[in-house]
């Protein structure tokens, strides 16, 4: 297992390529990019709680391999200053099935989106704003 | 006693600073920010919406009603939106 946080950009290609899926027959990967609603977005800066997020994310990453059998997994989420099109986060999981491996990426992302101490802030030409969470990403914990 | 207090996002941006170190004598977490709304208008503006706001204890999500306990840290932030 892999937990990473970090301001740095990262080739999600190139992590896949290091992932051992541990015997595993399934890999499911997911990367989360900086999408521009409006079409004015500038950037999109990434704030967290450094004491905080390695740990959250990692006991999320043991509950999913816990739940769902999964021989690996592998979660990597950005921080500081990103611009449209640029990969935010990651998540990849190995099992020995299919179904495993997507409820426990699918799982991991509930928990990433509403969970884990992040915080999106949009710049624009006209300001900026902080994302609000969804309440839809919010129900969706309650469905695990 | 003492306990150092973090904000993050609009929480943060509302009250003008990410830390503070604070004497408290509160019981639980929505004691504590009832001692803090009483600092100043900042504070009133940061924890107006109380349904808006999440807190940890030494890390770890809890909610308002936890009490603080030997908590050394207290953190108080929008909901979150990772991912």
């Amino acid at each position: 297992m892999r937990i990473a946080v970090q301001d740095t950009a990262f080739d999600p290609s190139v992590e896949l390529a290091g992932f051992d899926a541990c015997g595993g027959g399934a890999v499911v990967t997911f990367n989360g990019v900086v999408r521009d609603d409006t079409g004015d977005l500038q950037a999109m800066e990434i704030e967290h709680y450094p004491a905080m997020t390695e740990a959250a994310l990692r006991d999320f990453a043991d509950q999913a391999v816990a739940r769902f059998n999964l021989t690996n997994a592998l979660v990597i989420h950005r921080y500081g200053t990103l611009k449209p099109g640029e990969v935010i986060m990651m998540v990849a999981t190995a099992a020995k099935h299919r179904k495993q491996a997507f409820q426990g990426a699918d799982f991991l992302m509930d928990y990433l989106k509403s969970r884990a101490p992040f915080w999106k802030k949009e710049i624009t030409a006209s300001g900026a704003d902080w994302v609000a969470a969804r309440g839809v990403d919010e129900d969706a914990l309650k469905g695990w | 006693m003492q306990v150092n207090v973090l904000y993050f996002a609009w929480v943060r941006e509302r009250i003008g600073h990410g830390s503070e170190t604070v004497e408290t004598s509160a019981a639980t977490v929505a004691d504590l920010m009832a001692e803090l709304v009483a600092k100043g208008p900042e504070y009133e503006a940061a924890f107006a919406d109380k349904s808006a706001l999440r807190a940890a204890l030494d890390q770890t999500l809890v909610d308002m009603d936890a009490p603080l306990g030997s908590a050394r840290e207290v953190a108080f932030f929008p909901p979150m939106t990772g991912g």
